[in-house]
């Protein structure tokens, strides 16, 4: 293991043999073994790790903020003052002050019930000792500072009344309030789109040099820390196994862990995976102009309700064996098209057929008898399986549902099978979902799909809620299941390094409509939507020097509410090359190339 | 619960292992198994029987002499052994009338909120008006017509119970009808009925025991009003209720005939409330999610 070299300067922050334990019911967790690190000021490290390894309990343990049955000792020296050695009222007074943290849903980190202007004049009350006049002023200057526009109405709004983005600007916003000489941002992007994320990383690289703060990341994707960090230090099961400088560290990482962990991330350069080639040209799914409206109440007494037009006319096709990869941000009505494939909600015009058979045409019993053909996978494996049904019980009712006549031996002997093609034993299938880690029930969520011996399965961002390693794997198992039994695939996410490794082909999404179509090298290798464009560039690529060269955000802004659309183009309000006649009239789905394209400048 | 296998740790074990964990609860079902063991062996516990009366004691205090251990009232009736009889209707009350109103409850909140839309209008429009009607009244109007019975009782109460279940139901189905693997279950052909029985009910257990708990001393409550109003079981039967009426009156004579049968009341009560907080906390899903 290689130590960075220490400059002369002081530290800012030292760790020394920092330990966490937890007592639970199945005795002591140690979730932080001898952990030891420095920090210099203006300088950021990431702490990169998979899920259990450590990384948030080890800075949620210098806020002071761990569950009443964790036990710490070690040192964390912040400018000569050791932070575990403070009591409440003594840390309260750091806290916020010289160190500020950012989390990673900023929804639930706001409180909702006080204006943004509110809940930050807070802050600056308490640790500036400002009146309240100056300290609104102050918030004023610093919302404008993380580039908030209109700073005077978002003052006023509550945290529902923003956007996902919006909301982890005023976090930031509120962290960076009284200088710190800290900021701890603990996944700060994980639960934003990759466009919005680009945006925030950005943001903070540029903050960190007007106010000379230190950062500490904590992440999970190789991409962010290969962007944003000057420092690595990497996790796992508790221990530090790896530190060294950016750049060193991607390009020769020591620990075979660390090259584990580089090895799962999904590129978006490069593909390892060896795709089923479908022989078969018969149609298994088509969707002709789907579109679905949800019915919002209006906040006025007895007006008409919103019409909400989540889909706005897809067409789509997929034949056997065949993977198509559906991207966009979120609100782009990815979900909702996945189930109105499915029929779970109704479709409000349009028509899905499954191999050539109309379901909207159909009785409810003989769509009944359609749904063993057309198979579901959610996003999140633990929620997506009844917890008080034992995997048995969840393998066999589709069985039960479907060949209610075979002995319960027999449905028992196929649900074993089953199991052991999605890679777990059968003797697992005694216990119950929470005793499973996210992949396992994945893997049990696929097992399920699989027992109705479907022909279509939609992949509701499967891999999304998993470690980068698990995702591989998961991925790999699906690529691996299509080929032995040729099934088609309607993969749904946001990451596009994950759509490019599964997908034959690949439709991008923008406020419900499909903006660019193309065989899966053809769409990264050269887009022709400016939305694709700008989507592809906002991935966070795991390679320092590449990154570099690159640079940040291609678009600015949020998704526009799909309750008002923009007219013409969707895509017209952040679009950089927008003309005139973009605002006016809506593109139609064309052919460019090998590509179809919505888009008037495409060529 | 005994088919689990070795392997498994269902919800069941789990929530069991944490509410005996707590001194509170584990003292509170300790508590009521006495009562309970002590109502059912009523008759081995004593010599004298529910409407024997012993002319040698009218009125007198508690002693091991006599055998009559929690003294005996103004007819010279064994304290003692009219609490454990009055014990059982009481508890008999309390669980029937509850499993009325949990049978009930449980199906039409859960089919409301799983239907949805007109079905669910309907359904909980009618659960509102029930609601409307006064109780006493209703008693009251059922006493008259069909004379006072003991099963009147169970319906009465029963019948309106169930709506407050009915709604507890309702909105823990609305929160669980677009839960992922109620989604799975819909895509993959699972018939609503089932997906109710199945999927919806067993996962609102959590809530509905807990309830259960908070109601069956709310049920053994009513009775008791219902038994001092003089509406409730008729003699020589007793109740708690009916036992704490009679001793009422011969409170500065015979406190005795009050106090007993109170005392057993209390200690019920608080039993229930107690295993209740408990099953709350044993069962909620913030903590068992935080093991894993």
């Amino acid at each position: 293991m290689t130590m960075p070299v220490a400059t002369t300067a002081m530290p800012l922050l030292e760790l020394k043999s920092l330990n966490v334990s937890f007592a639970g019911r199945d005795g002591i967790t140690r979730a932080v073994k001898d952990l030891s690190y420095t920090l210099r000021t203006s300088e950021t490290l990431g702490i990169v790790g998979e899920s259990g390894s450590g990384k948030t309990q080890s800075v949620m343990s210098l806020m002071g903020l761990l569950p009443h049955n964790a036990t710490v000792s070690g040192k964390a020296m912040l400018n000569g003052t050791d932070l575990l050695a403070l009591s409440q009222s003594e840390l309260n007074r750091v806290r916020g002050k010289d160190i500020a943290m950012v989390f990673q849903d900023p929804m639930t980190s706001l409180n909702p019930h006080l204006t943004v202007g509110a809940q930050m004049s807070l802050v600056a009350r308490r640790h500036l000792g400002k009146p309240k006049r100056d300290a609104l002023a102050e918030c004023r200057l610093m919302l404008e500072a993380v580039r908030i526009p209109e700073v005077a109405k978002r003052m006023t709004q509550y945290p529902h009344e923003l956007s996902g983005g919006m909301r982890q600007r005023v976090m930031i916003a509120t962290a960076l309030l009284c200088k710190p000489k800290l900021l701890i941002a603990d996944e700060p992007t994980t639960a934003l789109d990759v466009t919005v994320q680009a945006q925030i990383l950005e943001l903070m690289c540029e903050l960190q040099t007007d106010f000379a703060t230190a950062i500490l990341l904590i992440t999970h994707d190789m991409g962010v820390v290969a962007g944003t960090c000057d420092r690595v230090l990497v996790m796992s099961k508790g221990e530090r196994v790896e530190e060294n400088f950016v750049e060193p560290l991607f390009a020769t990482p020591q620990h075979p862990y660390t090259r584990a962990l580089l090895a799962a991330v999904p590129r978006l350069n490069e593909v390892n995976t060896e795709l089923n080639q479908p022989t078969d040209t018969a149609q298994r799914l088509e969707a002709r102009g789907l579109e679905v409206t949800y019915s919002i109440d209006s906040k006025r007494f007895l007006a008409a309700p919103h019409q909400l037009k989540a889909l706005r006319g897809v067409d789509l096709n997929l034949i056997a064996g065949e993977t198509l990869g559906v991207v966009g941000e979120s609100g782009c009505g990815k979900s909702t098209l996945a189930r109105a494939v499915l029929n779970l909600i109704p479709a409000s015009a349009g028509d899905v057929l499954l191999m050539g058979e109309s379901l909207q045409k159909l009785t409810a019993k003989q769509r009944r008898a359609m749904r063993s053909d057309m198979q579901i996978i959610f996003q999140d494996p633990l929620a997506s399986l009844n917890p008080r049904m034992t995997i048995a019980d969840i393998l066999c009712e589709p069985l039960d549902t479907y060949h209610p006549n075979l002995s319960r031996a027999e449905k028992l002997r196929r649900a074993s099978i089953m199991i052991e093609k999605v890679g777990l034993s059968p003797e697992q299938l005694t216990r119950y979902p929470h005793e499973f880690s996210g992949g396992q029930c994945q893997r049990i969520g696929i097992a399920r799909a699989l027992m109705f011996e479907p022909k279509l399965i939609v992949c509701d961002e499967p891999v999304s809620a998993l470690d980068v390693s698990v995702q591989a794997k998961v991925v790999q198992l699906l690529i691996e299941l299509q080929k032995e039994l040729n099934l088609s695939l309607v993969f749904i996410a946001h990451d596009l390094a994950v759509v490019r490794q599964i997908s034959h082909r690949v439709m991008v999404m923008y406020l419900g409509k499909v903006v660019e179509l193309a065989d899966r090298d053809e769409i990264y290798s050269s887009p022709r939507h400016p939305y694709t464009r700008a989507l592809i560039s906002a991935v966070p690529i795991p390679d320092p020097k590449l990154q570099q060269s690159l640079g940040f955000a291609a678009i600015s802004g949020d998704l526009p509410s799909p309750l008002h659309p923009p007219a013409g183009c969707a895509f017209c309000t952040r679009c950089p090359l927008a003309e005139p006649r973009c605002a006016n009239e809506e593109p139609p789905l064309r052919a460019v190339g090998r590509s179809m394209v919505a888009c008037h400048l495409a060529d | 619960m005994t088919g689990v296998s070795e392997q498994g740790h269902s919800l069941f074990r789990i929530a069991m292992r944490s509410l005996l964990s707590s001194k509170a609860t584990t003292m509170a079902l300790a508590l009521m198994a006495i009562v309970v063991l002590l109502t059912l062996a009523a008759p081995l516990l004593s010599p004298w029987d529910i409407d024997s009366t012993d002319w040698d004691n009218v009125a007198t205090s508690p002693s091991i002499e006599t055998a009559h251990y929690f003294g005996t009232d103004d007819v010279g009736r064994d304290i003692f052994v009219r609490t454990l009889y009055g014990g059982r209707i009481s508890l008999l009350v309390g669980l029937s009338a509850t499993m009325v109103s949990l049978v009930i409850g449980v199906f039409w909140g859960a089919i409301a909120g799983y239907a949805g839309g007109r079905t669910d209008q309907l359904m909980m429009r009618f659960v509102d008006v029930m609601y409307a009607m006064p109780f006493m009244f209703f008693v009251i109007l059922l006493m008259v017509f069909f004379g006072r019975n003991i099963f009147l009782i169970f319906v009465a109460v029963g019948a309106v119970n169930w709506l407050d279940m009915a709604r507890i139901v309702r909105g823990q189905t609305l929160s669980m009808k677009h839960r992922e693997f109620v989604e799975a279950a819909r895509a993959g052909g699972v018939s609503n009925l089932n997906i109710i029985r199945r999927h919806i009910i067993p996962n609102l257990l959590g809530v509905v025991i807990v309830y259960v708990t908070l109601t069956i001393p709310q049920v053994i409550l009513v009775e008791s009003f219902l038994s001092f109003l003089g509406l409730g079981v008729q003699e020589p039967m007793t109740s708690w209720g009916a036992l704490v009426n009679d001793g009422a009156a011969l409170m500065e004579s015979a406190p005795w005939t009050l106090f007993f049968p109170a005392l057993f009341l209390a200690v019920t009560l608080f039993c229930f409330n107690f295993i209740g907080d408990g099953l709350r906390d044993a069962l909620d899903p913030r903590d068992s999610a935080g093991e894993s």
